[in-house]
């Protein structure tokens, strides 16, 4: 297929506005026949998700574009990275790692990419507004823009977001598009008990569950609650982004482009419409949580999205309501935020209850991509559908399901308590 | 034995030659968190061909799903000389593409990738010997249809699971 291309986009194939450009523009035109169209498009704004997994292949490729002259183009910010910029020695004894870890953070930033490292994007610096065609990586991040802001973006895969930022142009295909953002599947919530829809786990496990029966189709969910909080929203997104590959959602009545069933639906029938129960939602709840009540709990891991402030204030408020209010020996406690939301809780008195409870928190990265859990942790707690998923596989660990307070309780106990919900 | 030997074309997402007995799998997948990029072994716990090691094969799976950190995964694997021979989808996996594409842009090296219509995607079996042309073409041999091979039983790693 031959790809329409602009006079820059030519200027920047043949390699006129350096090596930088005409390699990116090289992978977007091929992407463009990927994805089966042949036009490009511009973006307005990038968020980098390859800056966070440390491969030598992808230090090479970060350090090839930055030495190659390569800046972006538009606004970008940064997910999370393989440390902590400040403590990573809390963490990281290797120094190898370290080394090479700090020269992929310097390659991005020296590219012009604002130094946010946070996978929570859209609850800090240059958030994106509605119908703004955007170019991000990470799953959840993808998710929240697409159903939250509706802002419009695809799923853009780790190096192809900078390659965006880089040129500034996309291939004009998937959500983008209006007609691509049109309500697939219509799910109604039926006889949820007022207290179930108030657990914070709630949105999480409703998450796992669509995710894993939409897989990539655009769902129309009806029954929510009337309000929810970014941290709800955030939380439901980044489930049902692991479990299936949801980039795109609609909340009727929640999300900007469901203020109906009907505008969700862009006036078309959906192609499918399933009634989802309480006894869907426990079972989505069971799958979650692999350990058993009473199992021996090594580890609690909160912040996965990043723990925002609000997320700060509810794990101190457990935390004041438990006596001792510290943790068990041998439970390490995994919190993982960005420098923007611990800048605010710095303004607070909370850290020392947090610190003395046994929270070791760290900034710009995540359990997942800097060497935080000890090796032989069998049991990790977590109120993250997201980090419940992936952990079993990336850490080599059994899973244990439950909201902030739950976490907090089991680790004073030292043992997974289950609570049943609702 | 009883071999039956047919071909069948699917679109070329990233043109190239490969062949490798068919790893199928009936479930998409997530690279990253799916699959250890020093081992080629499958990783996600909750997957069908958890525990299998897809280095050299022809990995069969429907569709990509999950992070979008799946194309760093893959390249790696590619470095390390641990990914698979070739990929066969159903439904184009942008993810994974862009992740042969880099490698093909930083080492010459890309992984194929096919997809194929839904019937031909079905009509291949776990062993079965798969060759990937440039244009799409896949060729299929059965081997002793009947009867798995010894390739599907599970390799367990040394992994506490």
């Amino acid at each position: 297929m031959t790809i329409a291309l602009s006079e820059n986009d030519k200027r920047m194939l043949d390699g006129l506005c350096g090596e930088a450009s005409r390699m990116a523009m090289s992978i977007i035109v091929r992407m463009a026949n990927v994805c089966g169209t042949n036009e490009l498009m511009d973006i307005c704004q990038a968020h980098i998700d390859g800056c966070g997994l440390m491969s030598d292949a992808g230090l090479e490729f970060a350090e090839k574009l930055a030495a190659a002259g390569g800046k972006v183009v538009v606004p970008t910010t940064l997910n999370m990275g393989p440390l902590d910029l400040q403590d990573w020695p809390k963490f990281v004894t290797d120094e190898v790692f370290a080394s090479k870890a700090l020269r992929q953070g310097k390659a991005y930033t020296d590219m012009g990419c604002v130094p946010t490292w946070s996978c929570a994007p859209y609850q800090g610096y240059l958030t994106p507004r509605f119908g703004q065609q955007i170019a991000w990586g990470e799953s959840n991040a993808i998710c929240y823009a697409n159903s939250v802001l509706g802002a419009r973006t695809n799923r853009y895969a780790d190096y192809l977001d900078i390659c965006a930022a880089i040129t500034g142009r996309v291939p004009k295909c998937g959500l983008h598009l209006t007609e691509n953002r049109r309500g697939q599947w219509l799910l109604k919530l039926q006889d949820f008990s007022p207290e179930l829809l108030a657990e914070e786990v709630f949105w999480p496990v409703l998450g796992h569950l669509v995710g894993d029966m939409v897989h990539d189709k655009i769902s129309v969910i009806e029954g929510l609650p009337k309000m929810a909080t970014t941290d709800q929203l955030k939380a439901f997104g980044a489930a049902a982004a692991s479990a299936g590959s949801v980039a795109l959602f609609h909340a009727v009545g929640l999300t900007p482009e469901a203020p109906t069933r009907e505008a969700a639906l862009q006036d078309m029938e959906p192609e499918q419409v399933t009634d989802i129960t309480p006894d869907d939602w426990y079972r989505a709840w069971e799958d979650l949580a692999g350990a058993h009540e009473g199992d021996k709990l090594d580890v609690v891991v909160l912040g996965c999205p990043h723990f925002s402030f609000d997320e700060f204030r509810t794990l101190t408020e457990e935390i004041r309501a438990v006596a001792p209010a510290r943790a068990a020996d041998g439970v390490d406690v995994a919190l993982l935020t960005c420098q923007q939301s611990l800048s605010l809780v710095d303004r607070t008195d909370w850290l020392a209850d947090i610190e003395a409870f046994g929270g070791r928190i760290t900034r710009d990265t995540c359990v997942f991509h800097t060497p935080m859990i000890r090796r032989d942790a069998d049991v990790l707690m977590t109120n993250s559908g997201k980090c419940g998923y992936y952990a079993p596989g990336t850490l080599d660990v059994k899973v244990a399901f439950g909201s902030i307070g739950d976490c907090v309780r089991s680790a004073v106990a030292g043992k997974v308590l289950r609570r049943r919900p609702g | 034995m009883n071999h039956t030997t047919r071909t069948v074309t699917g679109r070329p997402v990233v043109a190239g030659s490969a062949s490798g007995e068919a790893v199928v799998s009936a479930q998409p997948i997530s690279l990253w968190g799916g699959l250890d990029a020093k081992t080629g072994e499958v990783i996600d716990r909750r997957h069908d061909c958890s525990g299998r090691i897809v280095t050299g094969k022809v990995f069969v799976f429907p569709w990509g799903k999950g992070s979008s950190t799946g194309s760093a995964i893959l390249l790696e694997s590619i470095r390390l000389g641990k990914a698979p021979a070739a990929i066969v989808t159903r439904a184009t996996d942008p993810i994974a593409a862009l992740g042969s594409i880099i490698a093909d842009e930083l080492y010459g090296k890309p992984v194929p990738l096919v997809v194929l219509g839904d019937d031909d995607f079905r009509s291949i079996r776990d062993g079965d010997m798969l060759s990937i042309a440039p244009d799409g073409a896949v060729t299929v041999e059965k081997s002793n249809p009947e009867h798995p091979k010894e390739s599907e039983v599970m390799e367990i790693s040394e992994k506490k699971v």
